[in-house]
């Protein structure tokens, strides 16, 4: 039996009269990479936000790695290790390459405030690891090479790049990838195929979303499909591609 | 030449207490987008502070020479405003995070009036004189005249300025601060404290009100309620004139708007215009250069 990571139960979301989630339930195992689709304002990004702490949930529950994250703040939920990037890309656009990743850090830092202002020797020796840390990652993600130039000025492939190595600097055990390969070519995107792959092999699970319907399928070990802030189907990418309420959500109703 | 030496000089001085005035409105204005308008006030409880704590100390008949004395001013004084800015921050800005931007304008008015206040209820309203602690005696260079206490000021706030942006650029809670200032919710995310680094910003900016107060009573000899309210314009004058949000930018305007101000009034108005010259210049820099000398032009938000 494998082990569920995150448990999201009857997750309500609701903006004055739109219902953006409505009874939502996903159960993610540990190891997979599970996917979520969706035709646009299905409410995936809507369940990014409420599972990150960006918006408070109204009703339901988050449990995640035996803790309950419903309605924690931002960094509770990286602290206790979910990462995640964005569908616009956000990075800290004034930082380099470097930088941005060593904010990612900040979850996994140890020393305090006095410690940053006197530079104490353990403080000294904690910036050199997170540095150090960075500069891998900026490796692992292939873009060491802009490590110095700042963010903005990066392509918008690295900038994607980029905003997955800051995610993995808090040390995630859940990585949530908002549309990673959205406005990539099909080159690109097959690299970055093979960055998740590497990540997931690396022990994080992954949630992602994305609107690739041939990468999900290729990529992904389950899916989930929103539809007006429903979940229509879940299952394996083989169930999914010929469930028909999936095609219908998609191409609409066939006229008879 | 020495009368124009002696206006450089002069504007040097004020302009290196503007500036450091003005990096406490222009990081919490990088942080929050807010103008805090109780800074002023917070450099005169600063000064107030320092004065009454200097005084308790001689009556106490503890004798340190005239520089440690005003130290031992200062060491006291700096926490209280450093609790001051957290304090008002908590409870004037932090409530109305997500309100219109008008709201937290007019609190920041609300509390530059209650600090006034509760100033003129400790030490009454009339102005008190700086104790005797430093020499004012004016040292000669090339004709012009500049106190001991001056050429401190001067030393003493181009340091702290440096350090300040060593700070921010070098250390961790300078990265976090950055971070935060760019995009609040997604440093979050990334697992930076917003809330503590926002408290953080304001304590730090308040120590340097502090600071900027004893400086100002120091150089002046004066101190009262009501002292915050022309340098806190002011250093928002420089603030804006630099690129608000900008702490270079900060740097420069205040020392632009001390040399103005001082050349202005030296060589063109009389100097009973020298506020009408700073305003002048807020004016101008707002219909002409609205993100200021340094500040990155910026698209209007609704």
């Amino acid at each position: 039996m494998t082990e569920a990571l995150l448990e999201i139960r009857g997750i309500n979301k609701r903006f004055g009269g739109l219902h953006a989630l409505n009874d939502v339930s996903l159960s993610i195992r540990r190891g997979e990479i599970y996917g979520l689709i969706g035709p646009n304002g299905a409410g995936k990004t809507t369940l990014f936000n409420v599972l990150t702490g960006l918006y408070q949930p109204d009703e339901g529950s988050f449990t995640f790695n035996g803790i309950d994250l419903f309605r924690k703040k931002p960094h509770v939920v990286v602290a206790s290790g979910i990462a995640r990037t964005f569908q616009n890309i956000r990075l800290f656009h004034n930082m380099t390459a470097l930088e941005n990743v060593m904010v990612g850090r900040h979850a996994r830092a140890k020393a305090g405030i006095l410690g940053a202002v006197l530079r104490s020797r353990r403080t000294q020796h904690e910036e050199a690891a997170i540095k150090q840390r960075a500069a891998q990652l900026l490796d692992y993600v292939g873009i060491s090479h802009r490590a110095d130039d700042i963010a903005k000025h990066l392509s918008y492939g690295d900038q994607r790049r980029l905003e997955i190595a800051r995610a993995l600097a808090t040390d995630p055990i859940l990585l949530a990838l908002d549309e990673p390969a959205a406005g990539m070519n099909s080159t690109e995107t097959e690299s970055l195929k093979r960055l998740m792959q590497t990540i997931r092999d690396s022990g994080i699970t992954i949630l992602l979303i994305e609107h690739d319907v041939k990468l999900m399928m290729g990529l992904c070990d389950r899916i989930a499909v929103l539809d007006y802030g429903r979940k229509i189907a879940e299952g394996v990418p083989e169930t999914i591609r010929t469930d028909p309420k999936v095609i219908e959500a998609y191409l609409g109703v066939a006229e008879s | 030449m020495s009368e124009l030496l002696q206006q450089i000089l002069n504007g040097l001085v004020v302009g290196s207490m503007y500036a450091l005035i003005a990096l406490g409105y222009t990081m919490v204005y990088g942080i929050l987008q807010i103008i805090n308008f109780a800074h002023g006030e917070v450099m005169m409880i600063g000064a107030m502070v320092t004065i009454s704590a200097i005084n308790m100390l001689t009556a106490a008949g503890v004798e340190l020479p005239g520089p440690l004395m005003l130290l031992a001013g200062l060491l006291i004084a700096a926490p209280v405003t450093m609790l001051l800015g957290f304090l008002i921050e908590r409870v004037a800005y932090r409530p109305l995070r997500n309100a219109p931007r008008l709201a937290p304008l007019i609190t920041a008015i609300g509390i530059s009036i209650l600090l006034q206040q509760v100033a003129v209820l400790i030490w009454k309203s009339n102005p008190r004189s700086f104790p005797d602690v430093v020499s004012q005696q004016p040292i000669e260079i090339l004709g012009a005249s500049i106190t001991t206490v001056q050429i401190a000021i001067v030393v003493l706030a181009l340091s702290i300025m440096a350090g300040l942006l060593l700070l921010v650029e070098k250390t961790r809670l300078g990265r976090a601060m950055r971070a935060v200032s760019m995009n609040q919710p997604v440093a979050a995310l990334m697992g930076v404290n917003t809330n503590r680094v926002i408290a953080q910003t304001f304590v730090i900016g308040s120590a340097l009100a502090a600071v900027a107060g004893v400086m100002w009573a120091a150089n002046y000899g004066l101190a009262n309620p009501t002292m915050g309210f022309t340098p806190g314009l002011k250093a928002f004058t420089a603030a804006v004139l630099g690129g608000i949000g900008n702490l270079g930018g900060a740097v420069l305007g205040g020392l632009l708007l001390g040399l103005i101000e001082n050349l202005g009034t030296g060589y063109l108005v009389p100097s009973e215009y020298r506020d009408v010259f700073a305003f002048l210049v807020l004016v101008l820099v707002l219909v002409l250069r609205p993100s200021g000398l340094m500040g990155e032009r910026v698209a209007e938000r609704a």
